[in-house]
């Protein structure tokens, strides 16, 4: 077995039972914790409430005013990369190839866009990213919060993102061996998505629909 | 980290380290249902928090993030309780918390947090960071590591019902208010629809205000009584993070209304006593109340809509208008304030945080009792004071009383040429008769 196929045959399995069985297993901790009930009288009632936390799940994507010029480059930046990553992972010939042989489904009408410009977003996204890196280091308030998870988790998508860029630009050695590292980067990245921030992709939306229906009831500011 | 000079709450100084840990974190999980703990999963080191926060904006010093000021909370939850604690534990990934520690984060959490809630609304993940800090306060009291004046103010609050001894007892005070100004004040009438108390910062320092709730419930022929049981409107123990003193001192408000019939709790000009009341005493409670709560801007302009309270028109003096955190963020009385000052005709200068971004007085969540806080407490007030003379405001009106305290401190120390005053007091003084 050479390293490509053990990247993208048992350990690529692996990988992803750790990921989805971890994923679950750290949203049922949460859940069986419970739910309390409230016994205030409330402001607003059920329905208005429940469309105040569904509001909340989208408009906390954008800064409020009052803070927008405080916060604005660090949302941009954080847009920025995630949406690179996003486009790159979707979008990007290669990885949908990927996707149709791993479930196995093929989606004709799944669109993919031309090299050319995934390879301009990639260049930009790992740009972006050795940026957030920068921030975190230097930034007095990112530096005093972080801790081995916000460098790990950057480590391994910067890892992800580069062995990528190598492999499409034939950087660094054999395209096969390349691709076996960026396949064994991700490997790591879905093994280590449960234990880390990178949960935040699944926590975002209920956490917000959450306190968003909890102010909503007191009619308080979202 | 500056030193502290209390540091240990009185009755706890001879805790052994361990027990402290070990009270802390106990207490920390111990309501920990699934909303805290997704809260507490979601947070991706952001740092925006930050930008929200008055303490931050005032000094740039990182300690000052809301998040961090929970952070050995949420570092023992994920090593203790979460989905992959033996993980953790086996990496070392989360470290423990040390007593020290604990120590140390007595000024982040008492010191320099209001509880405003202010960076609950930047957070891009949606986390409500306020509470979580309400919950490590929690932890912190347990641990015997809440500020000494809270502690003795919500201990001396829950056994006598007054935070503090005083000579004259505090319906003694209120009876001599009532009859230096020459106005009725209902005191321990045996029934009555609408139970009323009143800030103990009133009773101290602005009488008048207490005269200004007589007179205009007097005016609305009112069917109301204060109870010497149930005086005070602040609840200390919510302040000290004592949750069983909360829930008690809460309670003797509870069980003086249900004892004379009350159909609506009267909240006074306090922020803090609304958070308690409103939203709080019920949960602590476990059950719903037989009568509603409602703060006395919200009372009164129910009345006004209902036609039953006009008011005269005031003069045009620009007017800024400060929204107390408690009562407006995060308690939802977010118009009553402005129908009063429309129907007063206030010509109002709107600050450019306003209604629910405003900045805090800085005085709030205890802050005004702290005395070693008051440095610290000056500077993150320079930037409100900054924003109100921005707005060329010559009168500067609040609805809640340790808002009020907090400014004409900082007032005078700055020797800033206004002085914070009351809405209701300008509400009775323009009564239409
Ligand atoms: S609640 Fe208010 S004072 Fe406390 S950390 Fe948040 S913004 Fe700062
Ligand atoms: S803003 Fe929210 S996600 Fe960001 S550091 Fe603060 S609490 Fe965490």
């Amino acid at each position: 077995m050479t390293i490509l196929e053990f990247a993208r045959g048992p350990m690529l399995h692996f990988a992803l039972a750790v990921f989805v069985l971890g994923v679950i297993w750290r949203i049922v901790t949460i859940l069986f914790l419970g739910f309390k009930r409230y016994h205030s009288e409330p402001r607003n009632g059920l329905v208005k409430s429940l469309i105040g936390g569904m509001t909340v799940t989208g408009s906390r994507s954008w800064p409020h005013k009052e803070f927008i010029g405080r916060t604005g480059a660090g949302e941009a930046i954080g847009y920025g990369y995630h949406i690179g990553l996003f486009i790159i992972v979707l979008l990007g010939t290669p990885h949908v190839v990927f996707w149709k042989n791993l479930f196995g489904v093929s989606a004709g009408w799944w669109p993919t866009l031309p090299g050319g410009v995934v390879h301009v977003l990639s260049i930009l996204t790992v740009t972006l990213l050795l940026i957030v890196l920068i921030r975190r280091i230097s930034h007095p308030v990112l530096r005093r919060l972080s801790n081995f998870d916000d460098y790990f988790s950057w480590f391994i998508t910067f890892t992800v993102m580069v062995t990528g860029v190598m492999a499409v630009f034939g950087l660094g050695g054999r395209y096969e061996t390349i691709l076996a590292w960026h396949i064994i980067s991700f490997n790591v990245l879905l093994i280590w998505f449960p234990f880390g921030k990178l949960m935040h992709a699944f926590f975002i939306f209920p956490t917000r629909a959450v306190v968003g229906y909890l102010q909503s009831r007191k009619g308080a500011a979202t | 980290m500056s030193t502290t000079t209390q540091t240990y709450s009185t009755a706890s100084v001879d805790m052994p380290d361990e027990s402290r840990q070990a009270h802390a974190m106990k207490s920390f999980a111990q309501d920990f249902g699934a909303v805290s703990a997704l809260q507490i999963e979601a947070c991706i080191h952001c740092g925006m928090c930050a930008d929200a926060c008055h303490y931050f904006l005032a000094t740039e010093d990182p300690k000052y993030t809301p998040i961090l000021k929970v952070e050995p909370f949420k570092q023992a939850y994920k090593r203790e309780s979460s989905a992959f604690a033996p993980f953790y534990r086996l990496l070392g990934l989360k470290k423990e918390v040390s007593a020290d520690e604990l120590q140390e984060w007595q000024e982040l959490l008492f010191d320099s947090c209001n509880m405003c809630g202010r960076c609950s609304l930047i957070c891009p993940m949606g986390i409500d960071i306020a509470t979580l800090i309400e919950n490590a306060r929690r932890a912190m009291f347990e641990a015997g590591l809440a500020p000494d004046e809270l502690y003795q103010r919500a201990r001396e609050q829950a056994d006598s019902g007054q935070p503090e001894k005083s000579e004259e007892g505090y319906s003694d005070r209120i009876a001599a208010i009532g009859r230096e100004h020459g106005i009725d004040i209902p005191i321990d009438r045996d029934s009555a629809e609408v139970l009323a108390c009143v800030p103990r910062t009133d009773l101290e320092q602005y009488p008048e205000a207490v005269v200004a709730l007589a007179k205009t419930l007097k005016h609305l022929g009112a069917d109301y009584t204060f109870r010497s049981e149930s005086l005070v409107a602040e609840n200390y123990g919510y302040y000290a993070g004592s949750r069983d003193w909360q829930r008690k001192i809460s309670m003797r408000i509870i069980d003086q209304a249900r004892e004379i019939g009350a159909k609506l709790v009267l909240v006074p000009e306090c922020g803090h006593a609304y958070t308690a009341l409103r939203w709080q005493a019920a949960e602590l409670a476990g059950e719903e109340l037989p009568f509603r709560v409602r703060h006395v801007t919200e009372f009164l302009a129910e009345q006004v809509a209902d036609g039953r309270l006009r008011l005269n028109q005031v003069d045009d003096e620009a007017t800024a208008f400060h929204d107390p955190c408690q009562l407006v963020r995060k308690g939802g009385v977010m118009d009553a304030p402005r129908t009063l000052m429309r129907e007063l005709g206030v010509n109002l200068e709107e600050l450019p945080n306003k209604k629910g971004f405003s900045f805090c007085c800085a005085g709030g969540g205890g802050v005004n009792d702290i005395e070693r806080a008051r440095p610290l407490r000056y500077r993150a007030q320079e930037l409100k004071l900054r924003e109100v003379d921005g707005t060329g405001a010559k009168r500067f009106l609040t609805s809640c009383s340790d808002c009020r305290l907090a400014f004409t401190d900082a007032s005078e120390h700055f020797d800033w040429d206004k002085r914070p005053e009351s809405l209701l007091e300008l509400v009775a003084a323009n009564i239409k008769e």
